[in-house]
């Protein structure tokens, strides 16, 4: 349950952080703002994500701890989160992917049998689906607008596009979860994924790339060398002032 | 002895820190008030990371501190999720007042002028809980209470 809570809130919390690295450097103010609150949303789940892990694990950790006091082999999320933002069409393309699952994930998590899941998940997938109908018309936007855009937005797909896989891979926890009527197994959801996201690049006039190689390892430990980067930063002032407060 | 009435009375005098006009009591987030050993208040945040919810629980407890209320407890209930349903009709008409539209599914209309023609500007707006809008008509830009 612990590890299950982990990947939920290391999810957010990565890509939170991600994503207010644009906070101060958008191309328009308006998305600066939507941005910085996305972030905020993002934030504001690993809260309650991360809370809960504290509470369930029993070791005195809140979420606090959680998120700046461990390294990045015990983070559990995704490696699509961790990706750098690159440019514009990379950071929305990676929102994208990435609400489109967790809008989905969130519906199922509402049906939990353990309340305290269901009741986060019902706080938190109205604020994704507003994520995502955000993040689906600019893809839709951008890839049918310009010449420069489209190609951004093709070169966007084709380099995340392994990281897609993971969302969806089973392991010995999903099936324990499944099981403990806690979550769906994660490879239930790819259908449903497939039919929205095919949608959305047939409008977006966007090629699915033909390869579904999947980089795995995120979700178990084994992450790439940028999170490591976005960690020293993220927990440096933990790290060289532990317990400052203010 | 403090009863029910009375916290609730005291906490519909604590306004909003973001939206000041509104009471904590018409923005819909004080779930429940026990009198008992000790008070407790059950606050329920509105967005996730929504930054005034921690500044929401201080004013709380400095208004009922003021009050002569000791022993005091806030609790955090997530369940059932905040919407922009739990603002109260009262609420609205006083958002309308301040140049806010209030939460309706669709297009807002103009706080200003009442137009129902009115463009998005950004889906997000000055707090996590607004968007932005123009309106075409009197060319008011204005805050819209996000539907949620």
């Amino acid at each position: 349950m612990f590890e299950f809570l982990l990947r939920m809130g290391d999810n957010t919390l990565v890509l939170g952080h991600r994503v207010s690295e644009w906070c101060g450097h958008s191309p328009v103010l308006e998305e600066d703002i939507a941005l910085a609150n996305i972030a905020l949303d993002l934030i504001g789940q690993t809260r309650m994500w991360l809370g809960l892990a504290g509470e369930v694990e029993g070791q005195g950790r809140d979420a606090d701890a959680l998120a700046f006091r461990r390294d990045a082999w015990e983070f559990r999320n995704l490696l699509l989160v961790e990706r750098p933002n690159r440019d514009f069409g990379h950071t929305l393309m990676r929102q994208f992917l990435f609400d489109l699952w967790h809008h989905e994930r969130l519906s199922d998590l509402c049906l939990s049998e353990d309340d305290r899941v269901a009741g986060i998940a019902a706080k938190c997938v109205k604020e994704a689906d507003y994520h995502l109908e955000r993040s689906k018309d600019l893809i839709i936007r951008l890839g049918d607008g310009s010449a420069e855009s489209h190609r951004k937005m093709q070169d966007a797909l084709e380099a995340l596009w392994p990281y897609v896989g993971e969302m969806f891979s089973d392991d010995a926890l999903d099936i324990e979860m499944a099981e403990a009527g806690i979550a769906p197994l994660p490879s239930s959801q790819r259908p449903r994924f497939d039919k929205a996201v095919n949608e959305t690049l047939a409008l977006a006039t966007i090629s699915r790339p033909e390869n579904d190689f999947a980089q795995l390892g995120g979700r178990s430990g084994t992450h790439t060398e940028d999170l490591g980067h976005m960690l020293a930063t993220m927990q440096f002032l933990q790290r060289a002032y532990p317990d400052a407060r203010w | 002895m403090v009863t029910d009435a009375q916290i609730w009375a005291w906490l519909a005098e604590v306004p909003d820190p973001e939206i000041p006009v509104l009471s904590l009591v018409e923005l819909g987030v004080i779930r429940g008030v026990e009198v008992g050993k000790d008070v407790v208040v059950k606050v329920t945040p509105t967005y996730s990371g929504c930054p005034a919810t921690s500044i929401i629980n201080l004013d709380i407890e400095t208004k009922l501190r003021e009050n002569g209320v000791k022993n005091l407890r806030l609790e955090t209930q997530i369940s059932p999720p905040w919407t922009t349903d739990w603002i109260t009709p009262e609420a609205h008409e006083k958002l309308r007042d301040y140049g806010i539209a209030p939460p309706k599914p669709g297009q807002p209309n103009c706080p200003r002028c009442g137009s129902t023609d009115t463009t998005l500007v950004s889906p997000f707006g000055s707090t996590p809980c607004k968007s932005h809008y123009k309106c075409v008509d009197c060319l008011e830009p204005f805050d819209a209470f996000k539907c949620l």
